[in-house]
């Protein structure tokens, strides 16, 4: 690098620039904040759905599917679950009827027992998310 | 070694490298899982496994970060450790802590362990790379904690130069950003969006930092060029990792249900983030061109050179690859994503790591500079049997990830995923064979250690006579 480029100034720019930037990160994240009301769904949100939401944590569900593109990638997408399997009904009838011991050689989803309770809590969990505005994504049915 | 409790560092890379050992065989076993489905099912499924897999390596890469800091900073700051038996207790504090909870992982159903550690009190389990239980995370703050006093109280206390105050501005940035795994609402989208400010403004922030300072520690030990050149060079590339990488965090804010603008910042701040990577390529190789002297340890020069082309392939030609948004709104969350996640993690942060470890080792094992020349032979044969198999890893599965994409989400007739998944298991079949390989390079990176071990130091002039 030139000479005339000294080190005071490369501590400058890091300094001032890392600063400035951080602020603007900052500003939009507030901004953010200002515009979630109207795309987050918030609305939905309802005992049953942050139970629903605990449900899918304390069960790692994302170990293995994505969530709005997040997660594993070994099974399928689920954000828009409750439009592919057909509602809140199919994604229950679809947890409750894993086999206990999988699937000779096919990849298989555990059987949690979860009680009717519960599986109504993650139903609405699924359903409240795939009400968040997500710009259109994904871009098909099948996730 | 200048220094006696720069002795401290050893058993942090030992246990770095004994876990490294126990993240791969777990990729295997994910690997394995992905085309004969039933494997180990229903006692390891597969995101067991990838829990596993993916917390060994932060764990590991976090132990060789403070093994590198309690090399590094001794040396730099001109005196002794503040304290190295506070340095020493927190080793064991975050091996068992990471012990007893891969072990809660494996022993215990994962709803069963959030039971046990009372996850209901402080939910923070069940997010991706963020699984482990609340009383794990907040174990991890403490030695953290203990860890940047350990080290700030010496920075202060001694001589400060560039590179140890980067060193430290990156591991405060690790420990603050790590607060933020703390939060989990139950709003999905706020959930989201913050836990990017833990695994983004790690990767894409402030481990650039913590990468940048070992490499230039590094490089100022074997090339001998001038310390105030390595610096200046050491600023403009932080400096730009900041500047594009904290906007850039945009890159994951597309379809999570934040404002759309974030597309356009996301997608032209991250489109800049490969130049950082860029420069620490260029950076490294002129540093070891214009060398004042011939280091005997050979193998640390190429581990050095590695990290600077592998980071810039993985992190910015991969990262590119996806990230601009009207490609990113096919390709997310895909093979392709797994595919720039493989490469980047092992090209920045498990090279960086592994080039402190072959600098450093040799001093804590009582060498003058260097390790035999048959040892060094057999670490560089690990270095590429590793390299190029994480290259065919990252080919596989981009080829995965391309097919993937047009038959699920871009062909006219879209196929559902598990359809998908079956068509392209060829690819998933080749990504394991690459991955034994890589297991082959990683024993035989471990073996190194042994073989040669009794056999003199390498010279300059013996190293010199085996490169020409
Ligand atoms: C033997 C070699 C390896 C194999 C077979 C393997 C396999 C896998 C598999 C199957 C997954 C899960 C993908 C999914 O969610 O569907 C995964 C995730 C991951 N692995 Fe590996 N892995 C290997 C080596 C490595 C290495 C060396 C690193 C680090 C440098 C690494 C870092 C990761 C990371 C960061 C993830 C999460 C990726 C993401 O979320 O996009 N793996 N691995
Ligand atoms: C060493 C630095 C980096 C590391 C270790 C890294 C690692 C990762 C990992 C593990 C993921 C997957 C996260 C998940 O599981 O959801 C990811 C996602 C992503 N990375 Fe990086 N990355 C790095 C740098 C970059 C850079 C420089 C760029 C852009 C030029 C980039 C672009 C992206 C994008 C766009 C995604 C989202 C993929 C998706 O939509 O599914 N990364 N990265
Ligand atoms: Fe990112």
């Amino acid at each position: 690098m030139s000479q005339a480029f000294t080190k005071a100034m490369a501590r400058n720019i890091f300094y001032g620039g890392s600063v400035f930037f951080f602020l603007l990160f900052l500003a939009l994240t507030f901004d953010t904040h200002n515009a979630w009301p109207d795309r987050d769904n918030h609305a939905a949100l309802n005992d049953s759905v942050a139970h629903g939401k605990a449900l899918w944590e304390e069960n790692n569900c994302v170990g293995c599917h994505s969530l709005l593109g997040e997660g594993a990638y070994f099974a399928p997408e689920l954000g828009n679950a409750f439009q592919r399997l057909g509602g809140k009904d199919g994604i229950k009838g679809f947890i409750m009827s894993r086999p206990k011991d999988g699937i000779p050689g096919r990849r298989s989803m555990p059987q949690f027992n979860f009680s009717p309770e519960e599986l109504d809590a993650i139903a609405d969990f699924l359903e409240y998310v795939s009400g968040i505005n997500t710009a259109n994504w994904p871009p098909n049915i099948q996730g | 070694m200048q220094y006696k409790s720069q002795a401290v560092a050893k058993p942090y890379f030992i246990a770095a490298i004994g876990l490294f050992v126990g993240q791969i065989l777990f990729g295997l076993v994910l690997g394995l899982q992905y085309v004969m489905g039933d494997f180990m099912f229903p006692e390891i499924p597969f995101n067991v496994a990838r829990m596993v897999h993916t917390n060994l390596l932060i764990v590991w890469l976090l132990f060789g970060f403070m093994g590198a800091a309690y090399y590094l900073v001794p040396e730099e700051a001109e005196r002794e450790l503040q304290s190295p038996g506070l340095a020493l207790l927190m080793f064991w504090v975050f091996l068992v802590a990471g012990a007893l909870t891969i072990l809660g992982y494996l022993l215990v159903p994962y709803s069963g362990l959030a039971e046990l550690t009372r996850n209901e009190l402080l939910p923070t389990m069940g997010r991706e790379f963020l699984e482990q239980p609340t009383i794990t995370k907040l174990g991890i703050v403490v030695v953290a904690l203990a860890f940047l006093f350990n080290i700030g109280m010496t920075i202060l206390k001694g001589r400060k130069t560039v590179v140890s105050l980067v060193l430290l501005i990156g591991l405060v940035g690790l420990a603050v950003f790590f607060l933020f795994s703390f939060y989990n609402p139950d709003n999905l989208v706020k959930d989201k969006y913050y836990w990017w400010w833990v695994v983004h403004l790690w990767v894409e922030g402030v481990w650039e930092l913590i990468l940048g300072s070992i490499l230039a520690f590094v490089l100022i030990k074997t090339t001998g060029v001038d310390r105030e050149v390595i610096e200046k060079w050491l600023y403009v590339i932080i400096a730009m990792t900041l500047i594009t990488g904290i906007i850039g965090t945009g890159h994951h804010f597309y379809w999570i249900g934040a404002p759309e603008y974030w597309q356009w910042w996301g997608s032209i701040f991250s489109a800049l983030e490969p130049i950082p990577f860029f420069m620490m390529t260029v950076f490294a190789f002129n540093m070891v061109n214009r060398r004042r002297r011939n280091h005997p340890n050979k193998a640390a020069i190429l581990w050095a050179l590695g990290t600077a082309v592998m980071a810039f392939l993985g992190a910015g030609v991969w990262g590119f690859l996806h990230t601009l948004s009207p490609v990113n709104y096919y390709t997310h969350g895909t093979q392709i994503t797994a595919a720039h996640g493989h490469m980047a993690f092992y090209g920045a942060y498990v090279m960086i790591v592994l080039t402190m470890i072959s600098y450093a080792m040799p001093m804590l094992r009582g060498r003058e500079a260097a390790n035999s020349n048959r040892s060094q032979v057999l670490e560089m044969w690990s270095f590429w049997l590793m390299t190029v198999s994480i290259v065919f890893i990252t080919l596989f599965l981009t080829g995965a990830g391309i097919l993937q994409v047009y038959l699920q989400r871009f062909s006219a007739d879209p196929l559902p995923f598990m359809v998908v998944q079956d068509k392209i298991a060829l690819f998933y079949w080749m990504r394991e064979i690459a991955g034994l390989v890589f297991l082959i390079g990683l024993l035989t990176y471990v073996a190194s250690f042994f073989v040669g071990a009794r056999e003199p130091e390498a010279t300059t002039a013996v190293a010199e006579k085996a490169s020409a």
